[in-house]
This record gives structure tokens, C-alpha cells and sequence, in this order.
């Protein structure tokens, strides 16, 4: 059987009802057992603009947007004109022939129009020719209506029977016409007998932090991270999580190592502005020895930058946040599922070694949605506190003789929590002696300081040995290399299939990990590599100067995107084919649709 | 918990606590004659007259020179980031809500860089004894214009005479929704411990400011200016449950400058008392990692 691979995109206004036709067709695919990974391309407004939504379905993992599209549903005009040129041969476009006109195609694309005011003369809805067009495509896609009828009665249940028969009478019009007068597409959905979940990153990493542990969650609005908030609010009472909504950034952080220090596991996310408005805190966090998780979802920056848009540029900020040295652990997880499953891993490295720990996830991650097989999704993970004296309240008392900032080989000193009796100690942001004693005003001492400073950085050393290094995934021999981190892995690697098929063999190393990073594992696997390639999604190439910083590697070729916008994966194949045939050294794609 | 811990916590928590155990691992660095002296001796003695044992009590604190309070007094203690400490003490309050959390610092680190944690916190009625060394300087910066400095006041940034207006934390602390509302003086040592303890007693937010003069750097404000000015309320004849009393007193600033209990309401539920989440269980601080099975299927469920 040849693969299934399809991709839908519904375009329109914000408020015109993209997301409902969306999450109904994703919910109908991994019913199936069908993979998916959906992309909303979208505007910072609340009506009006232009939102381009693209799900692609497949029976094997789906790992971008891809390049094309299959079936386009424009509920506008604006639509219409903007993404005929994304279709591929054989593919369809419905739409109401009542207010849209038709574009020009190119030779194999179906043009399907149909008229909501002949179809469905007397219902007034607004939203009757996303109903309409929904039914259609799944005629074109041999989707048995029941599948349709069923969610609409779900749907439309709490609006009583007659909203029901409206809606499924509407649908079954959509249905018919489609049968009678549209093609029928050479796909055929096939049923895997599984069914998959499906979820956004955001909600990933907020469930990530319920499996961690977390009991204390706390933000500020700021998208694209406020999905991990919206999450936790809902779940907190089930949980047991306190969430609570702060007044600024500032708030949120100092708020998070408040509760940290009593021995909550913590966490917070924001984007780029935040997480600058929280750079003092993270420094202060690291100085107390106070464990926290801060999650950074990247947008288009600098400053208030696209709010709706991806990027990559935030990669020297957070390992520059805040003045000074100090230990922190940076981990940018690589796809959906990922974002899931590094939450728990990070808490019990910041645990052990009482620091703050970020999350570099983007729009793409953050925002984006994927299936995932449930089995992956696994709650019941390892749960390593450190070295912690209290934690239930009690502990054998010292009086007066703990020591919170022992000086150890390893860095990290046992820590204990307040309320715990014969424990008493004062943790400080200014610098400090093995007893917490402030050495910043009267007890200044170089050799104090020294020994304390050293004891705090020491962590780092006891980090890196229980990181995996990155591992090249793909033939050992390729003629390239393309190196990427974090959300870019998916796409890097569909445009490997793709390199493939047109002759050129490629491999990728992508970092998971980024401090402290695995210097010495990535010279070892690079230095044996014919040509490296950089992607990413910023201007300057934060990796790649971050790369040459760690190990003097300087990587013979650059792609890299900035105008707001994922990569696809042609894009990295046409960078690939244009710096190994030398004409260029730094290839940025143009993105060939507005959004 | 096991046995022998029982009996240990059990003993401890029969001590009687005095002053002298409250003193911290070393002596402050304050100038001579500077007010501080005086909170931090009414905190010791308002700790001890409770009978509030040093590890049930956290004190954070921001950055100034009241700041380094905590350093000097001997319960658990945190030395935050300027302007912070509210911030920080609210999440120390919602992780273990079984703490008496004290929070201590002066006028520009409560009312200047951390105004806006000041207001939210107030808002919320997070169950914290907020004490703030009113100096209207900066003292550890070597005396430049502070939030509270009067109108006209000559400093080293303000050489020729501020000209801002000075912030009134009495009726904005109510105005913001503080559920009890003082001031003290340092020359008041009586009156200031008794605030003290209100405060610590109160369930919800409590904000004593309190005078404390700063010998070096502002010679308006002196020991001498609040000790000829300052009146006690309790003799004034002023209900701290009227609340147009309060303001009104509030405003008062002066030949006469009013101290004591401005205003008080206990009818009001601390924020944790309305958090549903700490309704049983304790402590989050202290509660079990980890998601039941059944839940977990649940949150799975939702995404299919």
C-alpha cells in the first residue's frame, strides 16, 4: 500500500471558525490511529486578519508542516489568493462559490465550488459553509458520515435536538453534493485499530511538570506560553497545584523561588520579554541554591517582536540571563512528545543540584500540536529530590550547627527546609559564607568568596556526566551533516527523506541538551563528518557562534529563517543543494506565502 | 514520622523561646543610633511573647540596610532581591501555608522599586506580618531621595529640593486592601512590639510601617522630629474598624503625626484560606509527589 500523506489547510479570518473544522478532522484521524501534526499560522487578533491552519496526516509519523497542500478549504477570499500556490497536482479546493471567486490553478487541481445558499437556503449560521465545506472534504477522503453525524450530535448536543438535526442536515447536503459533483480523491484513510492522542506542546510541558511533580505553578499571560498556564488552571484542583496568575514577570519568578525554598517543586513559563523581565531572579535562584523551572517559549523578537510568530532568538539570552556567573541547566526538548518527557528529567537535575533550570521551547513546539502514541505519556516517573533534610517536616535536629552552604567536592550542599526544628539558617542573594552569613558587607573575604563561588560552579561538572550526549541519527557516511536544536528536528529530518530522493545522503545531529553541552562527544562526532550545515531559526546564527565558542568548530554552511515562520522542509533542501554546490555559504529562504 | 522525630519536634516545641536565643549567627552593621536597632529588637521580643518557636518562623527580606535583617535574627530566613521580598514571601506562604512568614525592609525597597508586589499583595491578603523600616532615604546608597522623602527635602539626587510628591503607605495599604494597617515609631518601643504582634497574630495581610530613623543620612526626619510629633491613636480616641477614620487619620501628617492601629478587619479569608487546593493535605510543601494512576488515565483521555 502506498503511504498515506495528506495534508489540509483551512484558511480565513480569525473568528470565521478555523480551529472547530481542525480539531474535528484531527480527532477523526487519530481515531484511526492516523499520525498528525498541525500548524496554525495566525495573527495577533481577535477578529478579522488572516489565520492559515495546516493539518497533515499520515499512517507514519509526521514530523513538519510539509510542503504542499492537498486540500485547501478558504472560507475568504484573502485565502483563496494566498495559498493557490501551495497546491500540489491531484489536489482539491472547496469553497462557497456564493461570496468567493475562483483563482487560477494550475493543470490537476480540482476546483470544487458549492453554494451555501442553495445547499443550506434556510439556516442563517455564519459558520454553515465551514460545516458544509468539512462534510465535502470528508466525501473526498471516503470518511463514512456517521463518523460526521456523531461528532455534530456531540457538539451540538447541549444546543438541544432541533441544533442538531440543523447542523447534521447541513452536513449531510455537504456530503451528498461532494459525492455527486467533486472528485473523489486517491486517498483512502485506513484504520489502524489504535487510537493516538493528540495534543499542543504547551500542554505537554504543563503535563510534563504534573508527572515532575510540580505543586506550584505560576505566570503571566504572555503568548505564545499562556497554553501551559490555561492548562494548569484547569487541572490544579485535580492535581493538587497551586496556580495562581502574578501581577508581572518579576512577580512570577520571585514568587516561584518562594515556593521552591519550602520545598515545592516550582515552575513558570513566559516568553523572550518575561523571561528578560525574570533574569535578575534566575541569578538569585542560582545564589540561594534554590531549585526552579522556567520555561521560555521563543517568539519573534527582540522587544514586543511578532507575538504570533516563531523563532529562534532567544538561545544567547538565557545563557546570559542575569548578571554574573552561576550554574544553570538549559535543555531545548526536540519535538511535541519531548517537551513531555524533559520536564521530569530537568526537575531532578535541578533538584540534585539546587539551581534554576530552562526550558527553550518555541512557537512551533509550543503551539504546534502532534499525535502521540499514549503509551508514551508515561506519568509514573523516576522522582529524585537530592539531598534534601525535611522534606515531611522533620529531620534529626543539628541545633544551630547546619551548615547550608557546606563547601563540598561536589558543589552541592544539603539543603534544608524551613520549619524544619534544629535546621535554622538564612539563605542570601548577596554572596555568602559556608553559613549563610553575608561576606558582601562587613566579612568581605577574597578567599571566602573564592571557595564559594568555586563550590557553586562545581556543579556543573557533576551535570554533564548524567546528560545524554547527542547522538547523529541517520547513515554514518553522509555527504552532509545537518545540525540543528531544539524544534527543528522534524523538519531537518523530513528534508533528509527528501534529500535522499534527490541523490544527496544526509544526516542530523540535533542538540537537546544545551548547557552545559556535550563539548568534547560533538567535536568527536563533527570532526568526522564530510560537510556541516547549521539550521536555524534566527539572524544571526546564535547556535553556531555558540558552537564555535564551545569547540572551534566553524560550520561550513548556514540556513537560516527569521521572518516568523517555521521552516519547510524545501526550504532546507534548497539551502542544502545551494551550499553544497558553493554558491552560497548562508542560504535564507523565502517564504513563499503571507500569512 | 517516626517516633523519636515525634518526641524531639515535641520538645522542641515546649522550649520556651527568649529573646536571647532569637539573636542570629552575627551582630548588625548598622550605624550607631540607627532605628533599625529598635525593630529588630521589638521583632525579637514580639516573637518571644507569642512563644513562636525560631523554625516555624521565616523572615525574608529584599536588599537596603533594614534588609539585612534576617541575617541578625535567628528563625529561618531569606535575603531576597531588592524590591522582591513580597514576591518571594507570597510563594513561601502558598507552599507552606503552616509558616509564620515575617517580612521586613525599608521604605524604597517596599514602596519604590517593589511598589507593585506591595499593592498585589495587599490585594490578595496573603497571610504575611509585612514590617517596613520607614526611613524616607536611602541609607545604604548614601542618601538620595526615598518614596516617603517629603516634598522639598534636599538629598544628594535632589539637591535643590524634591519636588514629587511623597507616597502615603497608610491609605494606600487600605486603599489596596490590607486587613491591618499600622505604624509605628522605634521611640515607641512599647507600643511597636504590641503592633508587632498584632500583626503576627493577624490572619492576612498586616502592614506596620514603622518610623525608623536614619542618623546619617536624613537630618529631617530625626528621632527628635517623630518624638515631638507623633500621638498614639489608642489616645486619640480613633476605632480601627472605621474605615473613614482610618484614612482620614491616615492623611494626618504634621504637628500631629498619628501612630498605632490605623485599621483592621478580620472578616476577610487570607488568600490560602481560599485556595481550595489547600483545603486538605497539609502543607504543599510537604505532600507526596506523583499523579494517581486514575488521574493520569484521565489527562491522557482528554487528549483522544
Amino acid at each position: 500500500m502506498r503511504r498515506l500523506d495528506l495534508a489540509i489547510g483551512i484558511g480565513g479570518a480569525a473568528g470565521q471558525g478555523i480551529a472547530t473544522p481542525g480539531d474535528i478532522l484531527a480527532r477523526i484521524f487519530v481515531r484511526r490511529g492516523l499520525h498528525v501534526n498541525a500548524y496554525n499560522a495566525y495573527q495577533s487578533i481577535i477578529r478579522g486578519g488572516h489565520i492559515f491552519l495546516t493539518l497533515r496526516t499520515s499512517d507514519q509519523p509526521v514530523l513538519s508542516q510539509g510542503d504542499k497542500i492537498d486540500v485547501l478549504m478558504p472560507l475568504n477570499q484573502d485565502t483563496m489568493n494566498r495559498h493557490l500556490k501551495l497546491m500540489r497536482a491531484g489536489s482539491a479546493v472547496l469553497f462557497n462559490s456564493d461570496t468567493i471567486k475562483p483563482g487560477v490553478v494550475p493543470d490537476g487541481v480540482q476546483l470544487c465550488p458549492f453554494s451555501v445558499k442553495a445547499l443550506a437556503p434556510t439556516t442563517r449560521g455564519d459558520l454553515v459553509q465551514n460545516t458544509l465545506a468539512l462534510a465535502a472534504v470528508l466525501r473526498l477522503i471516503k470518511v463514512e458520515f456517521e463518523i460526521l453525524e456523531e461528532i455534530l450530535t456531540l457538539q451540538f448536543r447541549r444546543k438541544g435536538a432541533a441544533a442538531v438535526a440543523e447542523n447534521v442536515g447541513v452536513a449531510r447536503a455537504g456530503y451528498d453534493y461532494a459525492a455527486t459533483h467533486f472528485t473523489a480523491l486517491p486517498f483512502s484513510l485506513p484504520d489502524t485499530g489504535k487510537r493516538l492522542a493528540f495534543f499542543e506542546g504547551n500542554q505537554a510541558l504543563a503535563m510534563g511538570g504534573a508527572a515532575a511533580g510540580v505543586r506550584f505553578y505560576c505566570a503571566y499571560p504572555m503568548s505564545p506560553s499562556s497554553g501551559v498556564l490555561h492548562w494548569m488552571a484547569r487541572h490544579a484542583r485535580q492535581l493538587g497545584i497551586m496556580v495562581r496568575q502574578v501581577e508581572d514577570e518579576i512577580g512570577v519568578i520571585n514568587m516561584a523561588i518562594g515556593a521552591a525554598h519550602t520545598g515545592c517543586r516550582a515552575m513558570c513559563a513566559t516568553s523572550g520579554g518575561g523571561f528578560a523581565l525574570m533574569s535578575e531572579a534566575l541569578g538569585a535562584a542560582a545564589m540561594m541554591e534554590i531549585p526552579v523551572v522556567c520555561i521560555n517559549v521563543q517568539r519573534a523578537g527582540p522587544a514586543t517582536g511578532v507575538p504570533t510568530k516563531t523563532e529562534q532568538g532567544d538561545l544567547w539570552q538565557v545563557m546570559g540571563a542575569g548578571q554574573g556567573d552561576y550554574p544553570r541547566i538549559i535543555v531545548a526538548p526536540t519535538n511535541i512528545g519531548d517537551c513531555f518527557k524533559v520536564v521530569p528529567t530537568l526537575f531532578n537535575l535541578v533538584d540534585k543540584f539546587q539551581c534554576p533550570g530552562i526550558i527553550l521551547s518555541d512557537l512551533l513546539l509550543s503551539e504546534g500540536r502532534s499525535s502521540i502514541d499514549p503509551a508514551e505519556l508515561d506519568f509514573n516517573v523516576p522522582i529524585d529530590r537530592g539531598d534534601v533534610v525535611g522534606l515531611n517536616g522533620d529531620g534529626p535536629p543539628v541545633n544551630g550547627g547546619f551548615k547550608r552552604y557546606l563547601v563540598t567536592e561536589s558543589g552541592v550542599s544539603p539543603r534544608a527546609l524551613p520549619g524544619t526544628p534544629g535546621y535554622v539558617h538564612v539563605v542570601a542573594t548577596d554572596e555568602h559564607d559556608e553559613d549563610g552569613v553575608l561576606i558582601s558587607d562587613e566579612f568581605t573575604d577574597p578567599h571566602k568568596r573564592q571557595a564559594i563561588h568555586e563550590k557553586r560552579m562545581r556543579k556543573m561538572d557533576g551535570v554533564l556526566p548524567l546528560l545524554a550526549p547527542p547522538v547523529l541519527h541517520g547513515p554514518a557516511d553522509a555527504h552532509v551533516t545537518l545540525v540543528g536544536w531544539g524544534s527543528t528536528e522534524g523538519v531537518i529530518r523530513e528534508a533528509m527523506q527528501q534529500l535522499a530522493e534527490a541523490g544527496i545522503v544526509a544526516n542530523n545531529l540535533q542538540i537537546r541538551w544545551l548547557v552545559p553541552l556535550h563539548a568534547e562527544a560533538i567535536v568527536s562526532i563533527l570532526s568526522r563528518c564530510r560537510a556541516v550545515i547549521i539550521v536555524e531559526n534566527n539572524y544571526s546564527g546564535q547556535f553556531a557562534r555558540y558552537l564555535r565558542a564551545e569547540t572551534g568548530i566553524v560550520a561550513g554552511g548556514h540556513i537560516r529563517k527569521y521572518d516568523g515562520e517555521p521552516f519547510m522542509p524545501h526550504h532546507i533542501v534548497d539551502g542544502v543543494t545551494a551550499i553544497l554546490a558553493g554558491s552560497t555559504k548562508r542560504y535564507v529562504p523565502v517564504h513563499e506565502i503571507q500569512v | 514520622m517516626k517516633e523519636t522525630t515525634m518526641a524531639t519536634m515535641a520538645q522542641t516545641e515546649h522550649v520556651k523561646v527568649t529573646v536571647k536565643d532569637l539573636k542570629g549567627k552575627v551582630d548588625p552593621d548598622w550605624c550607631p543610633g540607627c532605628g533599625d536597632f529598635g525593630v529588630l529588637a521589638a521583632l525579637k521580643q514580639a516573637i518571644a511573647e507569642l512563644g513562636l518557636q525560631p523554625h516555624t518562623v521565616l523572615t525574608i527580606s529584599g536588599i537596603g540596610c533594614s534588609s539585612n535583617l534576617p541575617g541578625y535574627l535567628n528563625t529561618y530566613g531569606m535575603h531576597t532581591l531588592h524590591g522582591r521580598a513580597l514576591a518571594v514571601a507570597t510563594g513561601a506562604q502558598l507552599g507552606n501555608h503552616h509558616l509564620k512568614i515575617v517580612v521586613t525592609g525599608g521604605d524604597g525597597d517596599g514602596y519604590g522599586i517593589g511598589g507593585n508586589h506591595f499593592v498585589h499583595a495587599m490585594r490578595r491578603n496573603v497571610d504575611l506580618t509585612y514590617i517596613v523600616m520607614n526611613n524616607q532615604i536611602y541609607g545604604l546608597t548614601t542618601g538620595q531621595l526615598s518614596p516617603t522623602s517629603s516634598k522639598g527635602m534636599n538629598t544628594k539626587s535632589t539637591p535643590f529640593g524634591s519636588v514629587e510628591n511623597p507616597v502615603n503607605p497608610i491609605p494606600l495599604a487600605i486603599a489596596a486592601g490590607a486587613t491591618y494597617v499600622a505604624r509605628g515609631f522605634t521611640g515607641q518601643q512599647k507600643q511597636l512590639v504590641e503592633l508587632i504582634k498584632g500583626g503576627l497574630q493577624h490572619r492576612g495581610f498586616a502592614l506596620i510601617d514603622t518610623f525608623s530613623p536614619c542618623v546619617t543620612y536624613n537630618h529631617d526626619n530625626t528621632h527628635e522630629f517623630f518624638k515631638q510629633r507623633t500621638r498614639k491613636l489608642e489616645e486619640m480616641g480613633h476605632d480601627p474598624t472605621d474605615v473613614h477614620a482610618a484614612m482620614e487619620k491616615g492623611w494626618l501628617w504634621g504637628e500631629v503625626i498619628p501612630i498605632g492601629l490605623f485599621w483592621r478587619r478580620q472578616d476577610l479569608p487570607a488568600l490560602d484560606q481560599l485556595e481550595p487546593v489547600l483545603g486538605a493535605g497539609g502543607p504543599l510543601a510537604h505532600r507526596p509527589l506523583g499523579v494517581a494512576p486514575d488521574i493520569a488515565r484521565a489527562l491522557i483521555a482528554e487528549l483522544m
